[in-house]
């Protein structure tokens, strides 16, 4: 149990200080961070509508969270979620439009090629890490203004002409459910949120109960042993990170067929794969501590859009505190420290 | 033509010091962003008691503003052994939340006022009347592009031809050994990053005064990440990274206007744009060239650990 507890303390600690400085922040910017704070959670949990639209934030946040999760546990860092999640979202919308199926095909099938094109982006950071030794943070870096540019170049001049917007999925590859709208107020949430328990799931079972898995980790803990055991290094790399790319397509999916229906030319990056990273690395790169994380962040963010309504405080304070909770886990070292320090002090 | 090069002259300048002493900073990124609002909120604050000497007091700020920002990531980086990709998302995070909080605070809206001064533009005589070349690189350029070409032979100089120089070299590639003889790694590994601070936070100034005249949450929309693959595609060095970026400026130039050029016009704007990324990455290939980063980048220095 103590064990548990542990894991538990520094993340822990990290969330509290980050809700500490960000109620700094307000209160010299002549805030209320209790009045602040208030209307966030109102904004997560305060009505069905609002419970609704929290569930449909957590939904990318979950996928996007274990797409970075996976490629950690092979000691890889996949700082490309956001461009696979943009090329997953297009490659799901242009199936959704495209074709003419019946739903039990064509649900289907979108969302697998959200998750097959975000597995095809992923693969080529991996296959040069295998085969050149490039490290994949740059490589997933480059790709992710590529699939940018690249996918608002094909929404404008081959999905449509020159349109800033595609048209919208036909209902057949739909995720929207009548039956959460109703009981949440209308609100966006959607089937999503299934297929990223069922994610949650796979990723649990593949990592912690197959073969497979078991590699991944070893190659993550130690290449060179894993090399020597007979592993191939190699494969695993470019396995884990095809892996992970195809839980960020799916990411994409879900916004591309749940959450909008359509593919939109975009000025930036949703920031989704960023905020995957901080999800992951709170949530220890586990099955569960993602959900969680992902709770919480999505949580966050979507209580965000409610602080400015109530109390006027801008919702960007929501992203200082999950900066600032990225950079106290990263600096764990940091907190280990205070602890062992607290520790002596109280014996 | 070139000016979009200069903001990624200088990010990439300080992406060469920091990386050279073995410290990844992703953070360029934000560290920009955070140099764009101080340059963009002092010109609108200090514009009439200045004139026109105000973006360059601008970018004065804006530098002070950047180095003390990267304190953040240096103390993470160097002293609390933070993994610095980590760190480094987490500041380009930080940065963009802290600046547009800000500017809610200040200007009530999602962007600031938009500038009034701005950097002066030159015909640089004889060079300008050069066919072809001339109308590309030195008509109606700003002043501040061929001082950022100057730094860069300033850097290149303080990286290979002085003692703190080698110092930043030696740490980048083997803190222990450096260690051994004398140096103080956290220091110049501290010193390194305050540097790129300051870099960033200028490049970043540059870019908004010149292009935004304004700053908003997509101001710097990715330069800093141009500016570190102008860094690796210039394979660390100073003048390689100051040559990429010009490479790099142009073509982003050319993806604006380059459909009102007899030549350009037939190539659809998006290979411009994707051309630095995908430059890149085949240069860390290795098919032209291989493009090594120094040793010791991304690795904590701890004292005594073998």
């Amino acid at each position: 149990m103590s064990k548990y507890l542990s894991k538990l303390t520094s993340p822990l600690i990290a969330v509290i200080l980050g809700l500490v400085v960000g109620a700094i922040i307000m209160l010299v910017s002549g805030y209320d961070p209790v009045a602040g704070y208030g209307s966030m959670v109102n904004g997560i949990i305060g009505d069905s509508y609002y419970v609704g639209e929290s569930v449909r934030t957590i939904i990318p946040y979950i996928l996007a969270g274990l797409a970075v999760a996976f490629a950690f546990r092979t000691g890889l860092f996949n700082i490309g979620v956001e461009g696979q999640l943009i090329v997953g979202w297009l490659a799901a919308v242009w199936v959704g439009i495209a074709f003419d199926l019946p739903r039990i095909i064509h649900l289907p099938l979108a969302i697998l090629a959200g998750a097959a094109a975000g597995a095809l982006w992923a693969f080529i950071p991996g296959y040069l890490k295998a085969k050149f030794r490039v490290h994949e943070v740059i490589v997933s870096i480059m790709l992710n203004y590529t699939a940018l540019y690249v996918t608002n170049y094909l929404i404008r001049n081959v999905m449509t002409d020159k349109l800033d917007k595609t048209e919208r999925i036909a209902d057949t590859a739909s995720l929207r459910s009548p039956f959460f709208e109703s009981i949440t107020d209308f609100s966006r949430m959607h089937w999503g949120i299934v297929v990223a328990i069922i994610c949650v799931i796979i990723m649990w079972f593949l990592l912690e109960r197959t073969k497979t898995g078991f590699e991944l980790k070893a190659v993550g803990f130690n290449q060179h042993a894993s090399e020597y055991a007979g592993m191939s290094v190699n494969k695993n790399i470019i396995l884990s990170m095809v892996i992970s790319g195809a839980f960020a397509g799916l990411a994409g999916a879900m916004e591309g067929l749940g959450t909008f229906g359509y593919a939109a030319v975009k000025g930036g990056f949703t920031g989704m794969g960023f905020d995957g990273i901080a999800v992951a690395l709170l949530g220890a790169n586990t099955a569960i501590g993602v959900v969680l994380a992902a709770l919480l962040f999505g949580g966050l963010k979507a209580g965000a859009l409610n602080m400015p309504l109530e109390t006027g405080i801008p919702s960007e304070i929501v992203d200082i505190v999950i900066a600032l909770i990225i950079f106290f886990v990263a600096s764990s070292y940091f907190i280990r420290w205070i602890a062992a320090r607290f520790k002596k002090g109280v014996k | 033509m070139i000016a979009l090069a200069a903001p990624l002259i200088f990010t990439s300048l300080g992406g060469v010091f920091s990386e050279r002493a073995g410290v990844i900073n992703i953070g360029l990124e934000g560290l920009m962003v955070i140099g764009a609002f101080t340059g963009i909120v002092f010109n609108l604050m200090f514009a009439d008691v200045f004139g026109e000497w105000t973006p360059w007091l601008a970018v004065l700020a804006a530098m002070i503003a950047g180095l003390l920002f990267s304190i953040l990531h240096a103390v993470a980086c160097i002293t609390f052994r933070a993994d610095q990709t980590v760190s480094g998302v987490a500041i380009n995070l930080l940065a963009v939340g802290l600046t547009m909080f800000l500017v809610k605070l200040i200007f009530d809206k999602g962007q600031t006022d938009r500038i009034t001064e701005t950097f002066p533009r030159i015909d640089v005589p004889l060079l300008s009347d050069i066919p072809f070349i001339g109308p590309i690189f030195f008509a109606n350029g700003y002043y501040i592009v061929y001082i950022a070409i100057l730094i860069s032979f300033v850097v290149w100089y303080v990286l290979y031809k002085t003692p703190f120089g080698l110092r930043i070299r030696a740490v980048g590639e083997h803190p222990m050994a450096a260690d051994t003889m004398g140096v103080n790694v956290t220091k110049i590994r501290y010193a390194a990053v305050l540097l790129s601070g300051a870099f960033g936070g200028i490049g970043g100034a540059i870019y908004a005064t010149i292009f935004s005249n304004e700053f908003n949450h997509a101001t710097i929309n990715g330069q800093g990440f141009m500016a570190i693959a102008a860094m690796i595609f210039g394979k660390w060095h100073p003048i390689g990274a100051m040559g990429a970026a010009l490479f790099f400026g142009l073509a982003q130039s050319l993806s604006i206007v380059g459909s009102s050029l007899p030549f350009f016009k037939d190539i659809p704007s998006v290979y411009l744009l994707i051309a630095p990324y995908v430059l890149t990455i085949i240069a860390l290939t290795g098919f032209i060239g291989r493009a090594d980063a120094p040793k010791a980048s991304g690795q904590p220095y701890i004292k005594g650990k073998r």
